[in-house]
């Protein structure tokens, strides 16, 4: 992440130079300092939203539930969190919320997840094997209709505005599958 | 009712189903409801707090890469060579944004849309398509869930996640080119 950061900071400004505007790497990082801020404040309301109903469901017992419904998905893919930690049942909501195309819902969900993982870890700080695996099955999109694409091309008169939908789905699963297998990989060089 | 209008609905009683069977399940249990939905959403404004100064550090630093220009130039330099395996110049920036910046590679797409000679029906409109459905804003991702839970050291996390965005793109373009070529 380091390099990342120094970077995308030394690659604005190379091409600023060339371009002769380097006033756009300060405007710029100006504005995505803002935009960050912005974002935030805009998830408060969603997250209280969600993270009340999760308590509701929590002491209702649903959680547990769907902790144990999800066992023998999670148990080859997450070894080191013990059955029924409600690391499960988060993960399996945020999951099931990307799948159906709530992003709303799967942000709160996966942050709640992430928060529970990090109760099971030993060096706080650093990412453990699970939290690397859960992050990176969600940087493949999981969503199974594609609605805000087929909207939007919907909207520029496409002729077949859902004709993506099946192509999507082959190249999520491959995503997906490279996700897992990758962080699975990875977790044993990386330390 | 078309196919889109079917997964709209679907989509609406989903969430509306959710919203509305946790409250009355947890009361049909015994749950109060309301105090434990109160004692849950307390815990909204530290969360969202907590993640900011993660955002601000990937979002800055991305705001500036697209200010300059950067990545225009990175397009230009690729694109002759990717061209003829199947990702024209005009996705190109696209794909380079998608793991940065979510609303950025909408941007792109709509632009892509919106050009005359393209369109959605177009390879290229359809290959972006694909593209957009099918890979995530990696880097927001890794700030927002890792800040909530106060990880500075990501391990393998990144590295897995730009291989699965490297993946998407990939697999985009060849089916892309299967179907649509």
């Amino acid at each position: 992440m380091n390099v990342v950061f120094v970077l995308l900071f030394v690659a604005a400004l190379v091409a600023a130079a060339l371009h002769g505007n380097v006033k756009a790497v300060g405007t710029g990082a100006l504005e995505g300092a803002g935009t960050a801020v912005t974002l935030a404040i805009g998830l408060i309301g969603v997250m209280a939203l969600w993270l009340g109903l999760l308590k509701i469901a929590e002491k209702a017992g649903l959680v547990d539930k769907l902790a144990r419904a999800a066992r023998p998905i999670f148990r080859p893919l997450f070894r080191d969190v013990p059955d029924g930690h409600p690391a499960i049942s988060a993960m399996l909501l945020n999951i099931a919320a990307n799948m159906l195309g709530l992003g709303n819902a799967a942000t709160p969900f996966g942050i709640k997840a992430m928060e529970e993982l990090e109760k099971l870890n030993p060096r706080a700080g650093t990412a453990t094997n699970a939290q690397a695996l859960f992050v990176a099955i969600n940087t493949a999109s999981l969503q199974l209709v594609p609605t805000t694409v087929i909207a939007l091309r919907a909207s520029a008169h496409s002729s077949d505005p859902a004709g993506i939908l099946l192509p999507t789905l082959f190249s999520t699963a491959c995503a997906l599958t490279v996700a897992i297998a990758s962080a699975k990989l990875l977790e044993r060089v990386v330390r | 009712m078309t196919f889109r209008e079917v997964l709209e609905h679907g989509s609406n009683w989903a969430l509306a189903a959710v919203l509305v069977g946790i409250p009355l399940y947890g009361w049909i249990k015994g749950v109060k409801v309301y105090e434990a939905f109160v004692e849950g959403a307390k815990e909204g404004f530290n969360v969202a707090v907590r993640i900011i100064p993660y955002l601000v550090a990937i979002l800055a630093g991305v705001g500036a890469f697209r200010a300059a220009g950067a990545m225009d130039a990175l397009a230009r330099v690729v694109g002759p060579v990717t061209a003829p395996l199947g990702l024209p110049a005009v996705v190109l920036p696209m794909a380079i944004v998608r793991p940065l910046s979510g609303g950025g590679a909408l941007g792109i797409l709509g632009s892509i849309f919106a050009t005359p000679g393209l369109g959605p029906d177009s390879y290229a409109g359809r290959l972006a398509s694909v593209l957009q459905g099918s890979t995530e804003t990696t880097f927001y991702v890794l700030s927002v869930y890792c800040g909530a839970a106060g990880i500075v050291r990501y391990r393998h996390a990144l590295a897995a996640g730009l291989c699965a965005d490297a993946t998407g793109l990939v697999a985009s373009v060849v089916i892309a080119r299967l179907v649509w070529g």
